[in-house]
């Protein structure tokens, strides 16, 4: 029965997947309207705690390493180069903060000095095995933009 | 809205958040003076034509333990490599029987103040030649002896020792001789140049954050004076164009080999970038 089951669970879940990559969007066909980006980037659901973990991630988002965040008060050492992300879903919509995570210099304006996680438009020189590569995958920039939504 | 006001509530989040964290923002108010008699200059009016209005050392952004470390020659662990670079320059190597000292006597005389003007024109190579260069210009020629390969065999306490002898004078580059201004230009491009999957240039971490924390690391200014460093994070003396790899790569990058025409144009503009600061060789950085 639980054999059963785990198999069940594994293929909703190769299933899923399948589903999620026929629909995503690839990083040089996103767009970008009135600083939004409407439509999910895989069209499965973001999931908060997953994108708290990428935040946090040294290896991922990173994103402490520039942000304070209350919600990770038990976390030492949060950088001070961006805003606060404290109250950050009260200020901007969740199609905003999708552009800010995927290219932040659709926002910002070239200026800013934060990474574009879903974006191609990279610096000169790319290490050579990231070339073509995203920071960050479509589903993990969901799953993050789901956890700024938390952020209220 | 009133800049002014934008700063000190910016000052105020960050400094309520950081003294809970224990940690300092911006660079502290505290002068350098080593074993308590040579005094160092760590904060500098800016050269005409720099991005920044002050210059700070480095040492003006580390925490009072290893800043403190740094003020006592010691417990300054770089020392040891000072003083294995001494052993070094009074050893006999090479086809010609001869050592650094056999032309250059006693380096307290005759290096005292040479490394706080380096980089400098050399017209024999028709361009910029740094203290590790110029040790192996000296090896070769001189010595007979194999140059060194980068960081290997004596190339970091040697430098090191070459640049302590000029600790506390002021950095200085001459960009009048030869084509050191193409040089120095070029530096300046790969100074403001993104690299990488991070999109990032030296100046976005050293020029625009400068002062502010990345996760746990207090940027500075990136300034080169105290080169070779001894890095307490790594337990040994790391070298000028080492960092500068290590900065690059950290932005996803490829990265320049060492000596390349590329570093060197950088260790041009970055000397002049921390013009007027004090030679601090060996450096203690976190
Ligand atoms: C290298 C620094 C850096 C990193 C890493 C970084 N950011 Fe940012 N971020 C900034 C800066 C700087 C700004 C402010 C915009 C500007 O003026 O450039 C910003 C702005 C933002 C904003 C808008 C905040 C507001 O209140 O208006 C959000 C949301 C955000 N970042 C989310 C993220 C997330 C999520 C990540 C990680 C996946 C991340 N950032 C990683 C530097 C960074
Ligand atoms: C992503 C951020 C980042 C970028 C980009 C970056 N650095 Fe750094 N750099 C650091 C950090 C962090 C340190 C260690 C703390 C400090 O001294 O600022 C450092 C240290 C240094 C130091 C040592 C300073 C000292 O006092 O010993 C030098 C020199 C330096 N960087 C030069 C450069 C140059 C040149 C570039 C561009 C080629 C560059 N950095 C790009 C983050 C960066």
């Amino acid at each position: 029965m639980t054999r059963f089951l785990s198999m069940l669970c594994g293929l909703t879940a190769t299933l899923a997947m399948t589903f999620a990559m026929a629909n995503t969007i690839a990083p040089n066909d996103v767009t970008i309207e009135n600083l939004g980006i409407a439509e999910s980037l895989t069209g499965v659901a973001g999931d908060p705690a997953e994108g708290r973990k990428i935040f946090m991630s040294k290896k991922l988002g990173n994103c402490l390493a520039c942000h304070a965040n209350k919600d990770m008060a038990d976390q030492q050492f949060h950088g001070e180069i961006g805003p606060s992300l404290d109250g950050v879903a009260s200020r901007w919509k969740a199609e905003q903060l999708r552009t800010i995570v995927v290219n932040a210099k659709a926002v910002f304006t070239d200026l800013t000095v934060m990474p574009g996680f879903y974006s191609l438009d990279v610096g000169a020189n790319i290490r050579e095995d990231l070339i073509g590569k995203t920071i960050l995958s479509a589903q993990q920039v969901e799953d993050v933009v789901a956890y700024l939504a938390t952020l209220k | 809205m009133n800049k002014a006001l934008i700063t000190s509530t910016m000052l105020l989040t960050g400094a309520s958040l950081l003294a809970s964290l224990g940690l300092q923002a911006t660079p502290v108010d505290d002068a350098l003076v080593i074993d308590g008699e040579l005094e160092i200059t760590t904060q500098v009016k800016a050269p005409e034509g720099h991005a920044l209005k002050e210059l700070y050392s480095g040492w003006r952004y580390r925490t009072d333990e290893t800043r403190a470390i740094e003020a006592d020659s010691f417990e300054n662990p770089g020392m040891l490599g000072v003083e294995q670079g001494e052993e070094i320059w009074n050893t006999v190597e090479g086809s010609e029987g001869k050592s650094c000292a056999s032309c250059h006597d006693d380096a307290a005389v005759s290096m005292k103040g040479v490394g706080a003007q380096y980089p400098k024109w050399d017209a024999d190579g028709n361009k910029p030649i740094n203290i590790e260069l110029q040790i192996n210009k000296c090896r070769v020629e001189n010595m007979g002896a194999e140059a060194y390969k980068f960081d290997k065999g004596g190339q970091k306490p040697l430098t090191a020792y070459i640049k302590h002898q000029s600790i506390g004078m002021p950095v200085t580059v001459d960009l009048s001789q030869g084509d050191m201004q193409k040089w120095w230009e070029a530096g300046k491009e790969t100074y403001y140049l993104r690299t990488g999957q991070l999109n990032m240039s030296c100046a976005s971490c050293h020029e625009k954050n400068q002062g502010k924390y990345i996760r746990a690391d207090h940027l500075s200014q990136g300034q080169v004076n105290g080169f070779p460093t001894y890095r307490l994070k790594q337990n040994k003396l790391i070298s000028l164009h080492n960092r500068f790899r290590g900065c690059i790569r950290d932005t996803r990058a490829e990265f320049p080999a060492a000596f390349s025409d590329t570093l060197m144009g950088l260790e041009v503009y970055t000397t002049w970038r921390g013009t007027g600061l004090s030679v601090e060789t060996p450096a203690v950085r976190q």
